[in-house]
């Protein structure tokens, strides 16, 4: 199996604090996060804020710079490459932001937005950017008349569309979504879903699709890593992650998505206790202060669990062999 | 089950740039029972925010609620109150819990205080009693170490504890009903599920009635006896929670439950709703959803649906429901 994505070791360190003072330290943001992408995957990368998944993405692609570890890809280490040659790389790598309002030029209109790569690249002469640019348009579900128009003219979901198109314009191999439905409305939200999964089926990209909503990210993901406090604490195929969970957090985080179902009886579990500081980075498991697991001990406050294999799934919990609850999503009953 | 809030063919009005108006509100009913949960349900620019705006008397300017309208908590119509009649139903008979805490709360004064004042404007007790209160009820949400935690200022607390400190404030007024307005949306599902515990506990230990908003079909399920879902200004279906989720009678509801991504059965493709939520100054003639209704009739272009009652408290605004109108 070809690789396409190698991220070992990432550490994303921010200093904080100078401004005032006892306001000091650096904020650990991401912690160690290792993990692999073949070409055509979706990857899920799931947490609440502050987990650091953010980060993950925007380091990968030299939008932030990590503090040490490595990310290759295709072979590639991203960290060693020039300005010039980073440039020539981002053709291949692109991302989609969760807000379409910030994330596009109010004065660009939107065919300016899509052509842009294609101009930076030089990928085509002149005259046929316009044409490729309503390609695009259609391809992602605009009418090519959307060229003339400017972002505030658009919904919200037309602007999600034209920033997908204008990610697509440079023909991207990898494509960092980054919570891309959380501003729209649900009805909306599906068509872009069903437009990123028909983009991927079509044209073969990798996805690293970042969100905060497991329901969204089981929707496109084959495989969903759960990020808190800047670690990876589960990484498994998306059926065995929601089926089986066995990290006490990834159990927590299931157990708390709101279900549309009213007669549905579930297990949940309600979290007591604060995560640790984001300045404050403990050496054992940073669930430890919030975990339910029976068998937590002093091993676990002192001693940093690392992502093994446990039947099939990666977890980073020494107790992960054990039973700490039933599955916190049963099956459906019938309808 | 006595009616506790009442409210009547509500209609809030706004002034449109080029002359005429904008009615983001368009005839809005609602019953509200004591002890119950109602939740108001929609996407964004559906009015369900203004609706509760409108409930405490709080459009914005130049917004106007139409005086053919009526609010009424037991037996006093709100619209007819003035001034300091209507500030005492304000915080005190009808508590509001806002959407984001950290905009709520008052980032300069400690959060023990910002309750107090509040039991200070609506209570007899004052000095030490009321103090006393403010830390009773920093209690009663679940604030551990209260009274330490009475000087915290809100930018010390997380954001579970500033949402919490934020209901005690709505609780100090002693509310009849208290309206959470996305009372979670701004906090992660581990923390939301913390703070919808709490509501529901508090309702039932109050006997409060709560009137909860939502964009969320999900989070509605299992904390509302009643869903009323609106789109583009008005109440297309009203039913029991149970009833809605087992057969929604509006194509609306029908499409919004197609279009939500399933935690427990992934299926292949979501069905979406075609087309994008309209705004206010744009409402479609007749039917406001049928530009996008995946069950149109000919008449929906054309002839205003009426409101089709199925059960009591049940009904639902489309003409597929009316006997021969296909």
């Amino acid at each position: 199996m070809t690789v396409l994505l190698e991220v070992r070791d990432l550490v994303k360190r921010f200093e904080a604090g100078g401004l005032f003072r006892g306001a000091r330290g650096a904020v650990h943001a991401v912690n160690g996060v290792s993990f692999d992408m073949t070409p055509g995957e979706t990857l899920g990368l799931v947490g609440e804020s502050g987990s650091g998944k953010s980060t993950v993405g925007r380091a990968i692609l030299r939008l932030t710079e990590k503090t040490s570890g490595e990310v290759r890809f295709d072979g590639v280490d991203v960290y060693q490459l020039s300005g010039r040659e980073l440039r020539t790389l981002r053709r291949r790598m692109q991302i989609v932001f969760q807000d379409p309002y910030s994330s596009l030029d109010p004065r660009v209109m939107a065919g300016g937005a899509v052509a842009e790569g294609l101009e930076i690249h030089r990928l085509l002469p002149k005259a046929e950017i316009r044409g490729r640019v309503a390609d695009l348009l259609q391809e992602v579900g605009l009418d090519p008349s959307f060229a003339e128009k400017f972002p505030h003219e658009c919904s919200g979901g037309q602007r999600q569309r034209i920033g997908i198109a204008r990610a697509l314009a440079v023909d991207p191999a990898f494509l960092v979504c980054d919570e891309p439905v959380s501003a729209l409305d649900v009805s909306v939200q599906a068509q872009v879903l069903n437009l990123l999964a028909d983009l991927q089926r079509r044209r073969g990209i990798a996805f690293l699709f970042i969100a905060h909503d497991l329901a969204v990210v089981r929707q496109l993901a084959h495989r969903i890593a759960v990020m808190y406090f800047g670690r990876i604490v589960e990484l498994a195929p998306t059926d065995a992650l929601i089926r089986s969970p066995r990290h006490p957090y990834t159990q927590a985080l299931l157990s708390a998505v709101p279900v549309p179902d009213p007669g549905r009886q579930r297990t949940r579990i309600v979290l007591r206790g604060d995560p640790p500081k984001p300045t404050e980075l403990p050496p054992g498991c940073p669930f430890a202060s919030r975990c339910f697991h029976p068998m937590k001990d002093a091993r676990c406050v002192s001693e940093r669990p690392l992502l093994r294999v446990v039947g099939g799934s990666e977890v980073a919990c020494h107790y992960a062999e054990h039973d700490s609850l039933q599955p916190s999503v049963p099956s459906s009953p019938a309808p | 089950m006595s009616e506790l809030l009442e409210v009547q063919d509500l209609r809030i009005r706004f002034p449109a740039p080029g002359g005429g108006s904008s009615v983001p509100v368009d005839g809005v009913s609602l019953r509200l029972a004591r002890g119950e949960t109602l939740a108001l349900v929609g996407e964004s620019g559906s009015g369900k925010s203004l609706t509760a705006l409108a409930l405490l008397r709080l459009v914005p300017p130049p917004g106007k609620i139409d005086p053919s309208s009526r609010i009424v908590l037991e037996g006093l119509n709100l619209l007819e109150l003035q001034g300091e009649a209507m500030r005492a139903v304000r915080g005190g008979r009808i508590g509001l819990v806002f959407q984001d805490a950290m905009t709520s709360l008052n980032p300069v004064i400690s959060i023990g205080e910002q309750v107090r004042e509040t039991v200070v404007a609506h209570r007899s007790l004052r000095g030490k009693d009321a103090r006393e209160r403010a830390v009773a009820l920093l209690d009663e949400v679940g604030i551990p170490g209260a009274r330490a935690r009475y000087r915290s200022f809100p930018h010390e607390l997380s954001g579970g504890l500033r949402q919490r400190a934020l209901i005690a404030i709505a609780l100090a007024g002693e509310p009849d009903v208290l309206i959470a307005d996305e009372p979670t949306t701004a906090l992660d599902v581990t923390v939301q599920a913390q703070i919808l515990e709490l509501l529901d506990a508090l309702r039932t230990s109050r006997g409060m009635a709560v009137l909860l908003i939502s964009h969320d079909l999900g989070l509605v399920a299992g904390r509302a006896d009643r869903v009323a879902v609106m789109y583009a200004g008005q109440i297309v279906e009203e039913a029991s929670t149970s009833r809605l989720f087992r057969s929604p009678s509006h194509p609306y509801t029908r499409a919004l439950f197609g279009s939500i991504p399933r935690l427990e059965s992934a299926v292949d493709r979501l069905v979406p709703i075609a087309g994008a939520v309209p705004l206010p100054d744009a409402w479609p003639p007749a039917c406001r959803f049928h530009p996008r209704c995946p069950e149109v009739l000919p008449r929906c272009s054309v002839e205003t649906p009426p409101v089709v009652p199925l059960a009591p408290g049940e009904s639902s605004r489309c003409w597929l429901l009316v006997k021969g109108a296909r």
